[in-house]
C-alpha cells in the first residue's frame, strides 16, 4: 500500500471539510473494498477520511412503512434488524449473504452503493425499492443515483448519509453467486410497492445495475414465475468475462427473476 | 507516524505506526503477537480474523489506526490461566487442526459465531458461516465438528450456570 494520511471524522460536516482539504482524499467507511484496492495499489488516496464512527450516519429506523438506514450501518446490522425484518425481510436476506460474516461486520450500505460495483447486491434492492439516497447536499432517487460501472451521481466531496424507502407489500432477492468470490453473477430483486412492480438486476448488466421494464410489465399483468417464460433477456447488454458469457448471464437473469418471484409469493 | 492505542486482550498497549499499517501488521510486528496469521493477504482466507469491539473482522483488511481506541481480542486472549477456551479445547479434542495455519482465524470466527447463534448452531449454519475462512488442508469436517461440540458445551455450561 502507498502512504496515506488517516483522518477520523466526528461529524458529517467535519468529514466533508476533511475531504475538501485534499484533492486526492477518499472516504473510508467499512473499507472492505477500499483497503484491498489500496493494498493492490489500484487506489492510492493521499488521505482517507474514516466515517465509520460518525453517530449521525448510524442506525435503522422504521416508522410505519418508511424505512431509513444510516449510511454507516453495517451489513450485519441490516441482516439482524428485527424492525426491517418486519416490513422488508428480503433486504435482511440480501444483507445476510453479502461477503462473509467478517466482511458483514465492517462493510456498510453507504459504502456499497457509493462504490456501485456492478456485482454488488444493494444497488439491485435500491432500484427495485425505488429508494431515495440522502446525501449531505440533497436527495437523489435510486434510479438517477446509479450511473454506470463504479459510477454514481455523487459530486466531488458529496457524502451519502442514509437511504430510505417505503416498505413493499412483497419482495424477494435471489442471486447466483460466483462459486469462488461469492459476488453476484446475476442478482434480481423483485418488489411490489405503491408505485407498482419493479425489478432490479445486478451482477449481469454491462453498465451495472438496471431495471427490466419488460419483466415489470409481464409481472404487473400476472405476478407469477410463469409470466416470465416468454421473456428473452437480450445478451447484448450483459457482462461477459471469464466467469460467464453474455448468453449465460442473460439466462441467469431470467432464472433468478423466476426464483425471486416465486420466493416473493 | 501516528500513535495507536488499543486494548488488546484486556491489556492497554500503544505504539507508533504509519497510517497505512494494517491491524494485522501492527499486532504481529509492533506488538510481537504472532498468533494472528496472514494467509492470503487479499481479504479472502480469514486466517487473520480477530475481534474488534466484540465483532469478528479481517485484520488484514483494516488499518491499525482504524482500530485506534478499540478493544481487540486475538487468539492469544482466549485461554485464561493456562486453561484452554472451550473452542480451543474442542478443536484439540476433535482434531480440528491439521497443519494449524488457519486455526487462529477459524477459532476466532467460531467464537464469534457461537456468540451470535448460541447452542442453536447447526451444521448447515456453521458451514455457511465459515464462508470467510479457508482451510488449505481442506479439513473442514473436523472444524465443523469442533465448533458444534464447543457450541453444545458452552450452551450446557451456560444452562448449568443459570
Amino acid at each position: 500500500m502507498y502512504e496515506t494520511n488517516y483522518h477520523r471524522g466526528s461529524s458529517v460536516s467535519e468529514a466533508a471539510s476533511l475531504l475538501a482539504g485534499s484533492d486526492e482524499a477518499k472516504l473510508l467507511a467499512g473499507g472492505q473494498t477500499l483497503i484491498p484496492t489500496m493494498k493492490q495499489r489500484l487506489a492510492a488516496p493521499s488521505d482517507v477520511v474514516d466515517i465509520r464512527h460518525i453517530a449521525e450516519l448510524k442506525g435503522i429506523s422504521v416508522s410505519g412503512s418508511k424505512v431509513t438506514i444510516g449510511a454507516a450501518t453495517s451489513h450485519a446490522e441490516v441482516a439482524q434488524s428485527a424492525d426491517i425484518a418486519n416490513v422488508c425481510p428480503a433486504l435482511c436476506g440480501l444483507a445476510a449473504h453479502i461477503g462473509d460474516p467478517h466482511v458483514r461486520h465492517m462493510g456498510t450500505i453507504g459504502g456499497s452503493i457509493a462504490n456501485n460495483d456492478p456485482a454488488a447486491d444493494y444497488p439491485a434492492a435500491m432500484v427495485a425499492l425505488d429508494a431515495t439516497i440522502h446525501t449531505n447536499k440533497r436527495t437523489i432517487s435510486a434510479s438517477d443515483f446509479f450511473v454506470g460501472l463504479f459510477e454514481t451521481a455523487l459530486d466531488e466531496g458529496e457524502i451519502v448519509t442514509a437511504v430510505s424507502f417505503d416498505a413493499p407489500s412483497k419482495a424477494a432477492y435471489q442471486k447466483f453467486p460466483n462459486p469462488a468470490s461469492r459476488y453476484a453473477m446475476a442478482g434480481v430483486f423483485v418488489a411490489q410497492g405503491n408505485g407498482g412492480i419493479r425489478v432490479g438486476v445486478t451482477g449481469a448488466g454491462s453498465e451495472g445495475v438496471f431495471r427490466s421494464s419488460e419483466m415489470e410489465e409481464a409481472l404487473a399483468a400476472n405476478f407469477s414465475p410463469a409470466a416470465l417464460d416468454a421473456i428473452a433477456v437480450d445478451p447484448a447488454g450483459m457482462l461477459a468475462d471469464i466467469h460467464g458469457s453474455a448468453v449465460y448471464r442473460a439466462n441467469l437473469v431470467k432464472v433468478m427473476a423466476r426464483r425471486a418471484v416465486a420466493a416473493a409469493g | 507516524m501516528t500513535s495507536i492505542s488499543l486494548n488488546v486482550n484486556g491489556r492497554q498497549v500503544s505504539g507508533e505506526a504509519e497510517d497505512r499499517t494494517l491491524l494485522v501488521e501492527f499486532l504481529r510486528t509492533n506488538l510481537g503477537m504472532t498468533g494472528t496469521h496472514v494467509g492470503c493477504d487479499t481479504s479472502q482466507c480469514g486466517a487473520c480474523v480477530v475481534h474488534v469491539d466484540g465483532q469478528a473482522v479481517k485484520s488484514c483488511t483494516m488499518l491499525a489506526v482504524q482500530a485506534n481506541g478499540s478493544d481487540v481480542t486475538t487468539i492469544e486472549g482466549l485461554a485464561s490461566n493456562g486453561t484452554l477456551h472451550p473452542v480451543q479445547k474442542a478443536f484439540h479434542e476433535n482434531h480440528g487442526l491439521q497443519c494449524g495455519f488457519c486455526t487462529p482465524g477459524m477459532i476466532m470466527a467460531a467464537t464469534d459465531m457461537i456468540r451470535r447463534h448460541g447452542s442453536a448452531l447447526d451444521e448447515k449454519t456453521v458451514r455457511q458461516e465459515l464462508e470467510g475462512n479457508i482451510c488449505r488442508c481442506t479439513g473442514y469436517h473436523n472444524i465443523v465438528k469442533s465448533i458444534l461440540a464447543a457450541a453444545a458445551e458452552m450452551g450446557n455450561a451456560q444452562q448449568a450456570a443459570e
